[in-house]
């Protein structure tokens, strides 16, 4: 298939008012080349999304590219880039594919704020009813998910626990702190029933991916990242016209198609990425993946079995909810997987070969997946 | 700032021409069957065409809910208030506010049974919900 060549994020991520939208796609850009020993000349696709979007990008850039791509689902377009790229190299369209995320989250410098037309479907039929971006939408399905499979508020809270564990070993995660159940529980409310350390954070930040031929790739600085398997698809862009409350249409379907493609299966995976914007989700990701049954998966995670020295070590990098969320943050999960994969991660799993990563795009409105290795299959 | 008024397009007009009748309508499909919320010119279950309004029961359950701490714009006044999503009886679901009871975890329990009641808001009538049988 091709592999993944160059990735790299922007020097810091955080808080960067200094920093405006388009540089943080720039200089995400000029880290991946650096990364992967590859000049901008040798580029010859681009992939963006939104503002500023990948013509702005090509051109401050100052690349011609011959293919160009600005599929746009939200935070987990990045992941669908590396799938079209893939594709775009086999057809030929392009031999050296550049994807760039920049975004002011936290900031707001140079960056467009989006709005729906007051005769969209959820202008009409949610926004009436008091809903406040992510955190009063994505967090709807959960009550649910609760009362169908018993899942405790304890149970969720140890997703944001696990993953400070992991946070606390990366020197770049904005929060550190470890933190207890009893911590996350006694946090403010924010949108009941998540706590405010239930909810990810809004940075700043970016970052790159180089996506080239398996043969290109193994020329080059760093080692491939072999793009074994991909998904993608959509579930309602409407969060209350989801099928099932319990489960997420789009997770399944582009994880299934994900795991076909690599012909693996979930006792093939060393480490996994999930899109963690609110804590429900990695217990949604891997149930919908099928690392765990159904209603298995907040046992799993308050167990310890997703944290340092546990058996399925899951969001290494902190994740969402600690290491940084710029509000499209599909980007860094798949940087944190290439990290896990060449074995420079802050966090390293020791003898990961297989990495997953699971996308999530809007509330639970559309999905990616991406497997990838470090070993051609 | 008020809270946000939608705006209807001609295919969901009949919608809030029903609610300001007192109605709840929704569409269903003429070839398959199938009611659907919320409205669209083709069946999302069929592709067919043929779709029709029909006047729901307004009877429905709670299917799940968070309570926003926060208020949007407009709903200053309401924090903490429940942001829900309801089951009709007909079988489509559909975002609603529940009034008429304190919205609180103890008070907003899945499944309770609820009914259609309406809200004028600018030029528009919205539906909102309320304990079915309450005061
Ligand atoms: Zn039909």
């Amino acid at each position: 298939m091709a592999a993944i060549a160059g990735a790299a994020e922007t020097d810091e991520i955080g808080v960067l008012p200094g920093h405006s939208t388009l540089r943080l796609h720039v200089e995400g850009a000029r880290n991946a080349l650096a990364d992967a020993g590859l000049k901008l000349s040798d580029i010859d696709g681009i992939a963006s999304v939104s503002s500023p979007g990948p013509i702005q990008v090509a051109h401050a850039l100052g690349i011609q590219p011959r293919w160009i791509d600005g599929t746009g689902v939200g935070g987990t377009s990045f992941l669908l880039h590396v799938r079209h790229a893939v594709a775009a190299i086999q057809a030929g369209h392009a031999d050296t594919i550049l994807i760039t995320h920049g975004e002011s989250g936290r900031s707001r410098v140079g960056s467009a704020r989006g709005s729906m037309p007051a005769s969209s479907p959820n202008a009409q039929f949610e926004a009436p009813y008091g809903v406040f971006g992510p955190p009063t939408m994505f967090t709807i399905p959960l009550l649910r998910y609760m009362k169908e499979f018993g899942l405790t508020p304890e149970q969720l809270a140890s997703v944001a626990v696990a993953q400070r564990k992991w946070a606390a070993r990366n020197p770049r995660a904005m929060y550190r702190k470890p933190i207890t159940v009893e911590d996350v529980l006694d946090s403010r409310m924010i949108s009941y029933p998540f706590h405010l350390l239930e909810c990810c954070l809004v940075t700043d930040g970016g970052g790159a991916l180089i996506v080239t031929s398996d043969e290109r790739a193994a020329d080059l600085r760093k080692p491939p990242v072999h793009i074994l398997g991909t998904g993608e698809t959509f579930e309602s862009p409407l969060i209350s016209q989801m099928a099932d409350f319990t489960t997420s249409a789009a997770f399944c379907r582009s994880s299934r198609d994900a795991f076909a493609e690599a012909r693996i299966g979930v006792g093939d995976v060393d480490h996994v990425m999930i899109y963690d914007a609110f804590a429900h989700v990695p217990i949604y990701g891997l149930e919908d993946m099928g690392f765990v049954g159904r209603g298995e998966a907040g046992p799993f995670i308050a167990e310890g079995h997703t944290s340092p020295g546990g058996s399925l070590p899951v969001n290494t990098n902190g994740g969402g909810l600690s290491y940084t969320h710029t509000g499209m943050y599909g980007m860094f999960l798949i940087q944190e997987s290439v990290r896990q994969l060449r074995g420079e991660a802050a966090a390293q799993v020791p003898g990961v070969e297989v990495s997953v990563a699971l996308g999530n795009g809007g509330m639970f409105m559309a999905a990616g997946t991406l497997v990838l290795g470090n070993r051609k299959p | 700032m008020g809270k946000p008024v939608p705006a209807p397009t001609p295919e969901t007009r009949p919608f809030f021409d029903g609610a300001a009748a007192g109605e709840l309508r929704i569409q269903r499909c003429a070839d398959c069957g199938e009611p659907f919320f919320y409205p669209r010119p083709s069946c999302p279950f069929c592709a067919s065409g043929a779709v029709e309004w029909f006047t729901a029961s307004g009877r429905a359950t709670l299917y799940s809910y968070t309570i926003s701490h926060r208020p949007a714009p407009g709903f200053e006044q309401d924090a903490p208030y429940a942001i829900a999503v309801v089951q009709l009886a007909e079988g489509p679901r559909m975002m609603t506010n529940i009034v008429g009871i304190e919205n609180t975890p103890d008070n907003l329990v899945l499944d309770m049974d609820l009914e259609v009641t309406f809200e004028q808001r600018g030029d528009v009538t919205i539906p909102q919900f309320t304990p079915a049988g309450g005061h």
